[in-house]
């Protein structure tokens, strides 16, 4: 009992401000939104496009890229001889609509609060089910990493819940697998409405680097109505945490 | 007894012409692996079909032995239906259920013939169970193929659970058969996460290839990539620069240690352990900030590239790290420390979940839950590549094969690679970080061994007179493993089974594919 008492004090509070305080602060070469010139385009250049694994890039009077499909790799960066994409620090990038994840560089359209009715019913407790439909483990670990100390997700009355019954959402990640599809369908199907989906990572999104694959459904939109689109391969948890508290209304629009 | 052993010898990463592997007959084959795979320790790392022109099937079969620390390769070309090694190599028991499934052939006299992961066979003129072309094939919802084992008796039940489990996990079945709280048989079927990697493999190397590599199983993003670039490096017979294998190392084992520590914390949670949950849940987020810092992200994505490392360690990250490790590791063994005095937590994890050594053996489990059982195995000792032969890791092993042995070796690893990093981090090599690597060698094989944090990481690239891959073969640890966790649960309280199954943490996705 002393030990489990002197760990205590040993371990410290660690329980993160987010979303009051400061931004926390990411790593240096952390790979947030994306930072696009197309002024430094040569003319008919299409490198970057071209290197794209995930064809998240088109070149249409400059550069156009698709979060939703993004791996937020740096093939091409690796690629682009003139610098016109690099990678901000900054985290949020969750939105509303899937054509909100199309970015030529200018600032996102981050995900809107609920209406009034629907944050009456969940903004001060939402309960979520989590269904991994192909993913590869990275998004459900850094979903899981949540429910830690760290970020506390049960200090804003949000919570995994086990079963559908219990739930008022379903969470999802990976491109949608052709042997996970009737599970998610039935997970749907057992949450009493009113009910969303929020879709983790770009294999949620878009198929991620699966796309095409016959053996899946290049993401969740093609089998149920997604409410909140989380981009990242995987997205780092604060991206995840604020997307969430952003559709409850708890960080305002703007900030 | 007359040696029969027909193979070619090669190292890890080491490619070889595919005209040296000899083609033999299947009784061959049958002897040759009886005889190379009895001696302690040594594993089937791969078996796989590749067809043949003339439309039979090829069969490789990839062992390797920690005594000999060498690789031995040999073929065998069978038709759509042949005798079944697995009755006399037991080792064979999931290759042959997944030859099966990917190319049609049936080998007669298999115990459990049942499809591994539920697809269409790759090779439409033939399907084991006898499927039409463009049947539906779903896990669990259909006949063929899907019975499972069965006990009859007064008051036996079964219980299924999933594919979707409780917590925030990935997707697979679980079918018990037992007699009040008693298990009996536990048969895990999977399947569901199956994303068709392999195929799309083949005709790479190609710009998504990496990408597959470090989504394979992302919790091993470092130990897949790396598999991967070995494999090229030899392919291509590039020889790294030693800091760039340096750091390799130094992420492959950030990889173990968060997920180990993760591991430590749930299986804590597991037996309501409270204290270790909390500060272990913490902790691996620590670890995995540490691979953030080095390349951006948190599970190593962007870092290992054939032919080195993408990104470098420079004398101030240096310090950052220094301070991090020995900071989470100071935390890491005051938060463990708490499991080994506590009684509550000894009765959960001591003589729980047993797979003893000869049974982990004889069905050739590897990594951390076989050096768990007693086998002393691990490819970073016995078949080191790039930095491993700088600086050894000492292993680690627990007799038991339990929990309790799960859960030590876990912790005696978190140690050595938090010693291991801690010493190399200010002694890196110098030099580049990076060689490009060439074109790869025609007609020709690889094998390509890992010791990842779940155990055995095994790639075999074959490249096609076009130097691109004609068959990519990957191997997750959790392939062997799989059938590891169903023995633990006989004969135990179905209530263990959260607790024996996180202290395997197998890989859906990294099986599925």
């Amino acid at each position: 009992m002393f030990k489990i008492i002197n760990q205590r004090f040993q371990q410290g509070y660690r329980t993160m401000q987010y979303p009051a305080g400061e931004l926390p602060q990411l790593p240096d070469r952390y790979r947030g939104l994306p930072v696009i010139d197309s002024t430094k385009c040569p003319e008919g250049c299409a490198k970057c496009a071209a290197a794209c694994p995930t064809d998240a890039i088109k070149i249409d009077d400059g550069v156009k890229m698709d979060l939703g499909r993004c791996l937020f790799c740096t093939d091409c960066l690796d690629a682009c001889p003139e610098g016109a994409i690099g990678y901000s620090q900054d985290f949020r990038m969750a939105t509303r609509h899937r054509d909100d994840l199309l970015t030529d560089g200018r600032a996102l359209e981050l995900a809107a609060a609920l209406d009034a009715k629907s944050l009456r019913i969940f903004g001060r407790s939402l309960q979520l089910r989590q269904v991994s439909a192909g993913g590869c483990n990275a998004c459900e670990a850094d979903i899981n990493v949540l429910s830690t100390l760290v970020f506390d997700l049960g200090r804003f009355g949000i919570k995994i819940v086990a079963s559908p019954r219990h739930a008022d959402g379903v969470i999802v990640t990976g491109p949608v697998t052709a042997n996970m599809k009737l599970a998610l369908e039935k997970t749907w199907a057992g949450i009493p409405r009113p009910k969303f989906v929020i879709a983790v990572g770009a294999c949620a999104i878009s198929g991620g680097p699966f796309a095409g694959h016959d053996e899946q459904h290049n993401g969740c939109d093609s089998v149920l109505p997604v409410d909140l689109y989380i981009p990242g391969c995987p997205p780092h948890p604060l991206t995840i945490l604020d997307g969430i508290l952003r559709m409850l209304g708890r960080i305002e629009a703007g900030k | 007894m007359t040696a029969v052993t027909e193979c070619v010898e090669t190292t890890n990463g080491q490619a070889i012409p595919l005209v040296d592997v000899p083609v033999v007959s299947l009784e061959t084959l049958r002897q040759t692996l009886q005889e190379q795979l009895g001696p302690p320790r040594s594993v089937l790392s791969a078996l796989f079909g590749v067809p043949n022109r003339s439309g039979s099937l090829r069969i490789y079969a990839v062992t390797s032995s920690p005594i000999t620390q060498r690789i031995s390769i040999c073929a065998c070309d069978v038709e759509q239906r042949y005798p079944a090694l697995t009755g006399d190599v037991t080792q064979a028991h999931w290759f042959e259920r997944e030859l099966a499934e990917q190319w049609g052939v049936v080998p007669a006299g298999h115990p459990w013939l049942k499809p591994i992961r539920f697809h269409s066979s790759y090779d439409e003129r033939f399907d084991a169970w006898g499927r039409a072309v463009g049947d539906q094939i779903l896990p669990c919802v259909q006949p063929a193929g899907t019975d499972y084992f069965k006990v009859h008796g007064d008051e036996i039940h079964e219980v299924a659970v999933g594919p979707v489990h409780a917590g925030v996990i990935e997707p697979g079945h679980f079918r018990f058969q037992c007699h009040g709280e008693r298990v009996f048989t536990l048969e895990i079927e999977l399947g569901y996460q199956h994303r068709g990697i392999e195929r799309k493999l083949v005709g790479g190397p190609d710009k998504r290839t990496l990408h597959y590599m470090e989504t394979l199983a992302g919790d091993t993003s470092i130990g897949h990539a790396t598999a991967y670039a070995q494999a090229i490096e030899g392919l291509s017979g590039v020889d790294p620069p030693m800091r760039g294998l340096a750091i390799r190392a130094l992420a492959l084992e950030l990889e173990r240690l968060a997920n180990h520590t993760g591991d430590l914390g749930a299986l804590a949670g597991d037996v309501g352990f409270l204290p270790t949950l909390s500060y272990c849940g913490r902790l691996r987020g620590d670890f995995l900030n540490a691979s953030g810092l080095l390349c951006g992200s948190r599970f190593g994505r962007g870092l290992v590239r054939p032919g080195g490392v993408a990104f470098d360690i420079d004398s101030e990250m240096c310090q950052q790290l220094l301070t991090r490790i020995a900071g989470a590791h100071r935390d890491v063994n005051g938060a463990v420390d708490l499991l080994w005095s506590a009684a509550s937590v000894l009765s959960r994890f001591e003589v729980t979940g047993t797979v003893p050594t000869d049974t982990s053996q004889a069905l050739g489990l590897v990594g951390m839950a076989a050096r768990a059982a007693g086998i002393d195995r691990d490819i970073r000792r016995d078949f080191p590549t790039g930095f491993a032969p700088q600086a050894a890791i000492p292993i680690s092993t627990w007799p038991a094969g339990d929990v309790y042995g799960r859960a030590w070796v876990r912790h005696q690893e978190i140690k050595r690679a938090c010693e291991f990093l801690l010493e190399q981090l200010p002694q890196l090599p110098p030099g580049p970080i990076r060689l490009e690597s060439g074109p790869l060698q025609r007609s020709s094989i690889v094998v390509s061994l890992v010791e990842a944090w779940r155990g055995e990481i095994c790639h075999v690239a074959i490249t096609g007179d076009d130097s691109r891959f004609a068959h990519y073969k990957v191997i997750d640890p959790s392939f062997h493993n799989w059938i590891g966790l169903a023995m633990s649960l006989r004969d135990q309280q179905i209530s263990d089974f959260p607790l024996c199954n996180k202290s395997f943490n197998l890989s859906y996705c990294g099986h599925d594919l």
